[in-house]
């Protein structure tokens, strides 16, 4: 959701909101400009996003590239309709969001399963390994069983070197056999928060 | 659908300015249906859409994920900015969404237009009113998000307007459809969501 991690960040005293995160998005190297790169070569050209610090490399990645969207959103639940609408004019189009963002798709996911179109997001998590804010967990601990109910495939990523072998098996999931596809980064890749 | 004397009673107690008969009003904005691609949201406007255009492939309509249609409409404007995109929807299924405009109003597509057909109830579920029976502007909302080129069409007299706002390319357009109460155009839709996405697609010459 919008400002969790901003407003953590305030709390903890960091200068940089982002801090954590401890990648210099001006540097193109890391796992997040690797990511945003292969996501690039399979020809995604719309990113709509809710803002979140795990996110920040790839929102900042697409607002820089003169060839995509960079669609900022104001709940969730308007990207999954954002993709079926590229996706009816041949684009590909994904969603970059927070796992307390998975609860407000639950229902515009009907668009998803109903029509079978083709639906790839990147969840950050929040509510698991190491978090500190009591808050996050309720949707924290939801957002696998969710997503599932409503048809989705989660793929877990916990480690850095695991993160484009698996966004790479989820792109070949979603855009050569029409599935939908949930990319979960848990705490353990992007860091939990410290309070 | 509700026996006649319904609508009707309803029709009477509608807001003042809530005139306009939506099987004249709503072709007479579209014109050359050929001339866009259609996302149609759920209940009345899935019908109107699908009476002008016959059943057209170029028509993507909702039976449910209520609140879906102009960020549909974004997603096909942005991927076919060589086509006009239009998003024909209810009062009921805007007002699920209203973030969508925001969302809309940043991006400011030019060949994105939404026409919102405002009759002031749902009439899918009973006729209740809704909230633009009780008060809600919805042009002043999308005027507050951010969107320039905007219309109210209450009379006969605003259509030739209100229709040419549609077909402007310097911006998203929303246009506004105040009308009577009453039943959409008769059509029995498609409820198939893949097949209808199916269709779209080949129906859709590449870019």
């Amino acid at each position: 959701m919008v400002g969790d991690r901003q407003d953590v960040g305030r709390e903890s005293g960091l200068k940089d909101p982002r801090m954590d995160t401890a990648v210099d998005t001006t540097r193109r190297t890391g796992w997040q400009h690797d990511l945003y790169d292969l996501l690039r070569r399979h020809d995604i050209t719309q990113f709509a996003y809710v803002p979140d610090a795990g996110h920040s490399i790839l929102i900042d990645r697409s607002l820089a590239d003169p060839g995509v969207h960079s669609i900022p959103l104001t709940t969730e639940e308007e990207g999954v309709a954002l993709i079926a609408g590229a996706d009816l004019g041949g684009a590909r189009a994904m969603l970059l969001m927070q796992s307390s963002g998975v609860g407000n798709c639950i229902n515009m996911l009907s668009l998803i399963k109903g029509a079978r179109f083709p639906f790839l997001t990147l969840v950050s998590m929040r509510g698991d390994f190491g978090e500190g804010n009591p808050w996050q967990f309720p949707m924290g601990q939801a957002t696998q069983p969710v997503l599932e109910a409503m048809g989705v495939i989660c793929l877990r990523i916990e480690r850095p070197q695991d993160v484009i072998a698996t966004t790479s098996a989820a792109l070949t999931m979603v855009f050569k056999s029409g599935q939908a596809v949930a990319v979960l980064l848990s705490q353990q890749l992007i860091g939990a928060k410290p309070f | 659908m509700p026996p006649a004397s319904v609508t009707s009673r309803l029709a009477a107690a509608a807001a003042p300015g809530f005139v306009l008969e939506r099987s004249e009003a709503v072709p007479a904005l579209i014109g050359g249906h050929q001339d866009f691609l259609f996302i149609a949201g759920l209940g009345g406007t899935a019908c109107d859409v699908g009476a002008v255009t016959g059943d057209g492939a170029h028509v993507y309509s909702l039976g449910g994920a209520m609140g879906a249609a102009c960020m549909m409409g974004l997603g096909l404007a942005l991927a076919r900015p060589d086509k006009r995109v239009l998003v024909v929807t209810g009062d009921g299924e805007l007002l699920m969404n209203l973030g969508a405009l925001a969302a809309i109003a940043v991006i400011d597509p030019p060949n994105l237009a939404i026409l919102c057909v405002d009759n002031g109830h749902y009439g899918e579920t009973g006729w209740q009113k809704s909230h633009t029976s009780l008060g809600v502007d919805l042009e002043k909302i999308a005027i507050g998000s951010g969107i320039k080129r905007t219309r109210t069409v209450a009379a006969d007299t605003d259509i030739a307007d209100g229709a040419r706002l549609l077909r402007e390319g310097n911006g998203t357009a929303f246009v506004l459809l105040r009308v009577k109460p009453t039943e959409p155009a008769e059509f029995k839709r498609n409820f198939d969501a893949s097949l209808c996405r199916d269709r779209f697609r080949a129906a859709l010459e590449p870019r």
